[in-house]
């Protein structure tokens, strides 16, 4: 590249395209960077998609949004509506909602943007939540990955902001009731909360602002954020390479796949295509939203059955969950002449508090419980760390009993059960819920690992039934090669980590509680089959079935 | 869980860390030997594969065509039906679905069938390399060297002061974000205006209504006088104002004392507005007396005063004080007792100040 050097001829491309292609490569230096990146391994697992759909949709959102904002005006000023959608004809509204129907009804095409947007936002906001599962479960959140852990619930927390205050927009009777329980939680703040509220919404709700003031957050402030997350997000990915699943020939050393040219950028590149096609599908047949039926905001008229987008039920069934009252004692409190709305603050903050804390902090809790600061490039399969999954499982079920809680009202009416009981039983479920499901789920795992020793030393089930010449019917096993064999014992099976002295000799408390939580993470552990149980179980010859030893060592 | 037999085979109780189970591990058998595709030995079968991917391609321009179709041959005109919308969004989305799915499904088709499928294996690298580390150190102490903010600590406490207080003003300039809220919150339109008493009125006409049209089990969404002929603040105050009002057997509400003046013959008015978090309390369930919000479903039996009987409210909905005009209309005696919708920090305060 360096035209400077004296030896080589400078080199003079052939084609018009080569002359170009050079013009530019000598000025930034492409070259290098495509060498770099042009033929960088990928791993490839159907559950990587996940943040690739995220991406795709956040793409998707841009493209379409800007779009709507040629048409959508965020005043809130009063008009009277004289757009083509008949039954609202000469009706009082705010020019934002004016804008929206006209979005809807007039203009070509904008009914569709509408929908895509709106699919694509729930898409997004979706496959970030999976795709943290995806990360939580296999273990992808240890060292090195703990910071790219934290950007990613960041911007699971900046979606839902882009969401919420898109979901405000339109200015119909649903996003403006939204709205209202949004001021009615700010409300509840001690000290400054009212100051928050009259701030926000510019003076009294609903006041003439707000929605002008959401537009900028939901079009400039939180995009940006998002965009900004998601270049650190990407520039961390390539920085630590991608994890992969375990397997033959792979390690913490290495990364296998395919290369980024041309097999992974065209299975990538091409799944673009296919998210922005599955979501025109859902925007051609699937209305979402459809502002006409609510009309105008209006703080007098609300329609049973209110939802809002789906994540952020989960604070919404929380809130629904509260009781206000104990019997004759009232969760509101005055205290000192002051009031402390514990039925709302405790509801709105507390569970989603508790969610987004363990969530940030995981990574440093389980490292500091297992001690395990090694990088970690190879996947756990969820199964090998039973304790890390059932907590998993049991922050996941919370969360849904609580979203469950925010369709409390169509769960009544559609199975035709009482709305209290069904309120009654959520609320033993939020208790309940997570810890069936840790039990559950760490059971559930623990079996499956004993179910791979059982395969990985006596082979797969054939179904072939054969009579030995004593009498005996045995079913016939047939061993795994290699490969399959090591997919299914090639893992770690930490166990407990007593609690040891520091340096002076001491075991402070913290390190014994250290230890006890490493006896509830590892206590229960099903070790991975050795060369010589293998060797064992061959030893009993064809008898391998009935091996009672093995048996004996695997009963729990 | 009794039984923590674990099935391995050093199962001596001994410190253990992780990865030190080391003994006799499975090797790694390395990747597994690659398998050919039927398109990799068939050249029939690669040029199946082709001709399938020049098809999705095919599919994807009739997709286009199909949108631009629509576009330009679907007329929304002044006064387009629902149907015509319908068809026209169905359209756009089928063949803007297409358009990408043929795209989307020829290129993966082509990677995954004539693509080299070979995996292959990187090595990894490390993330740092110590001899960067110490270069680091060693710069960035020649950096602290050179600016002297070690040596010279008056230099580095007078910045960070102003570096601690510059920011100050960018929180301060929010200040008009929004007004004080003093007591806004406390009042409503209902409180008489000059000596005159409002009448309250149907939501959303504004008509007023007479005592004589509220029979027993009945129920009127009710607005003040005058919001609807308000310029400015309607919705703002229209937020707070709104009432129901409902007429039941007398004999069944159970008026605390100072409240038995409230009603007129069993017709009773208390705010919509929940006092959780503010939705309105938009269904009245005739045969139990009971007030249902949809949003949380909080509940209120009218013939407690709309005490909260389930759900999340913690206060009854405040009560609005009514009577009969000369005319037979019925009015608002005063504006509400305390201040309606949800609570917030200064409530209590002004509900003492309203009442003293």
């Amino acid at each position: 590249m360096s035209a400077a050097s004296t030896a080589e001829p400078a080199f003079v491309a052939k084609t018009k395209t080569g002359r170009f292609t050079d013009f530019v490569d000598s000025r930034v230096g492409g070259s290098g960077i495509l060498r770099e990146f042009g033929r960088k391994v990928f791993p490839d697992h159907w559950s990587f998609m996940f943040g690739e759909v995220a991406l795709y949709s956040f793409v998707i959102l841009l493209l379409s949004g800007t779009f709507l904002t040629f048409f959508f005006d965020p005043s809130m000023a009063e008009t009277h509506y004289d757009g083509s959608y008949v039954p609202l004809k000469g009706v009082e509204m705010s020019v934002a909602y004016n804008s929206s129907l006209n979005i809807s009804f007039d203009v070509r095409g904008g009914l569709f943007m509408r929908q895509v947007h709106h699919w694509a936002a729930l898409l997004f906001v979706a496959s970030i939540a999976v795709h943290m599962l995806r990360v939580f479960f296999t273990g992808a959140f240890r060292r090195p990955r703990e910071m790219n852990w934290v950007v990613g619930s960041v911007l699971l927390i900046l979606a839902m902001a882009a969401g919420f205050t898109g979901y405000s927009l339109p200015d119909d009777l649903l996003s403006g009731n939204g709205l209202r329980i949004i001021d009615g939680v700010i409300k509840s703040i001690p000290v400054i909360g009212t100051y928050i509220s009259f701030f926000l919404f510019g003076g009294e709700f609903p006041g003439t602002a707000i929605i002008s003031r959401l537009y900028m957050l939901h079009i400039l402030l939180v995009p940006a954020l998002i965009l900004l997350m998601i270049v650190l997000h990407l520039f961390m990915v390539v920085v630590h390479k991608h994890t992969q699943y375990p397997g033959p020939g792979r390690n913490d050393n290495n990364v296998v796949g395919y290369p980024l040219g041309p097999v992974y950028a065209a299975k990538a590149g091409g799944f673009f295509f296919i998210v922005f096609g599955v979501l025109a599908l859902m925007a051609a047949f699937f209305t979402i939203n459809p502002i006409w039926n609510y009309g105008p905001y209006d703080p007098s008229p609300v329609s049973a059955g209110t939802q809002p987008d789906w994540y952020i039920g989960f604070v919404d069934g929380a809130l629904r969950l509260m009781p206000g009252t104990f019997g004759d004692w009232h969760v509101e409190q005055v205290w000192f002449g002051h009031v402390f709305t514990f039925n709302v603050l405790l509801p709105a903050l507390v569970p989603a508090g508790i969610l987004f804390t363990v969530m940030f902090a995981y990574p440093w809790i389980e490292r500091w419980i297992t001690k395990d600061d090694r990088e970690h490039h190879v996947l756990d399969r969820p199964r090998n760390a039973p304790t890390r999954t059932g907590i998993g499982v049991a922050g996941f079920i919370w969360y849904c009993v609580m979203w469950a809680a925010a369709g409390s009202d169509l769960i009544a009416t559609h199975f035709h059960v009482s709305l209290n009981d069904v309120t009654y039983w959520l609320r033993a479920l939020f208790f309940v819920g997570p810890i069936i499901g840790f039990i559950v789920a760490k059971r559930v795992a623990l079996a499956l690992q004993r179910k791979d020793r059982e395969i990985a030393l006596h082979g797969r089930e054939t179904g072939r039934i054969v009579r030995l010449p004593h009498g005996e019917f045995i079913e016939v096993h047939a061993p795994l090669d290699e490969y399959k064999r090591y997919k299914l014992v090639g893992f770690e099976s930490p166990q407990v980590l007593p609690a040891v002295p520091n340096e002076h000799g001491v075991v402070t408390r913290k390190e014994k509680r250290r230890a006890a939580l490493s006896k509830w993470f590892f206590e229960d552990r099903v070790a991975p089959a050795t060369p010589a149980e293998l060797e064992a179980a061959h030893g009993h010859g064809h008898a391998a079935v009935e091996a009672p030893e093995e048996s004996k060592s695997l009963s729990h | 869980m009794g039984n923590h037999s674990d099935g391995s085979p050093n199962h001596s109780g001994t410190v253990a860390t992780a990865g030190q189970n080391e003994v006799e591990k499975f090797q790694d058998p390395g990747i597994p030997p690659h398998r050919l595709r039927l398109a990799d030995t068939d050249p029939k079968a690669a040029k199946r594969a082709e001709r399938q991917v020049a098809l999705l391609f095919g599919i994807s321009v009739v997709g286009t065509l199909i949108f631009l179709v629509a576009y330009f041959a679907i007329d929304l005109g002044d006064d387009s039906s629902i149907a015509t919308i319908r068809l026209q969004n169905a359209l756009l989305g089928v063949g803007t679905a297409f358009a990408m799915l043929g795209i989307g499904t020829g290129i993966v088709h082509w990677a995954k069938a004539l693509m080299p499928d070979h995996e292959v294996s990187e090595e990894r690298h490390a993330i740092r390399h110590e001899e960067d580390r110490q270069a680091a150190v060693r710069i960035v102490d020649d950096i602290v060297e050179e600016t002297g903010i070690k040596r010279r600590p008056l230099i580095r406490n007078t910045l960070l002061g102003a570096v601690a207080l510059a920011p100050l003003p960018a929180v301060a300039i929010f200040g008009d974000l929004g007004p004080r809220p003093d007591d806004k919150l406390a009042h409503t339109m209902w409180a008489p205006q000059d000596g005159k008493l409002k009448r309250l009125a149907r939501d959303p006409d504004g008509t007023p209504i007479k005592a004589s049209d509220v029979t027993i089990g009945s129920a009127f969404h009710v607005i003040p006088e005058g919001l609807n002929e308000l310029h400015e603040g309607k919705l703002n105050e229209k937020a707070k104002a709104v009432v129901l009002l409902m007429r039941l057997d007398p004999a069944s509400l159970n008026p605390s004392p100072g409240r038995e003046e409230w009603g007129y013959n069993g017709i009773v008015a208390y705010s919509k507005i929940c006092t959780h978090v503010g939705c309105p309390v938009a269904l009245y369930e005739q045969q139990t007396h009971h007030l249902l919000c949809p949003c949380h479903q909080s509940t209120f039996d009218l013939t407690q005063e709309c005490k909260v009987i389930f759900g999340p409210a913690s206060r009854p909905l405040p009560q609005l004080p009514i009577a009969v005009d000369d005319e037979g209309y019925l009015v608002a005696t005063s504006d509400f007792h305390e201040p309606v919708g949800p609570s917030y920090w200064e409530r209590d305060s002004h509900e003492r100040s309203i009442n003293s």
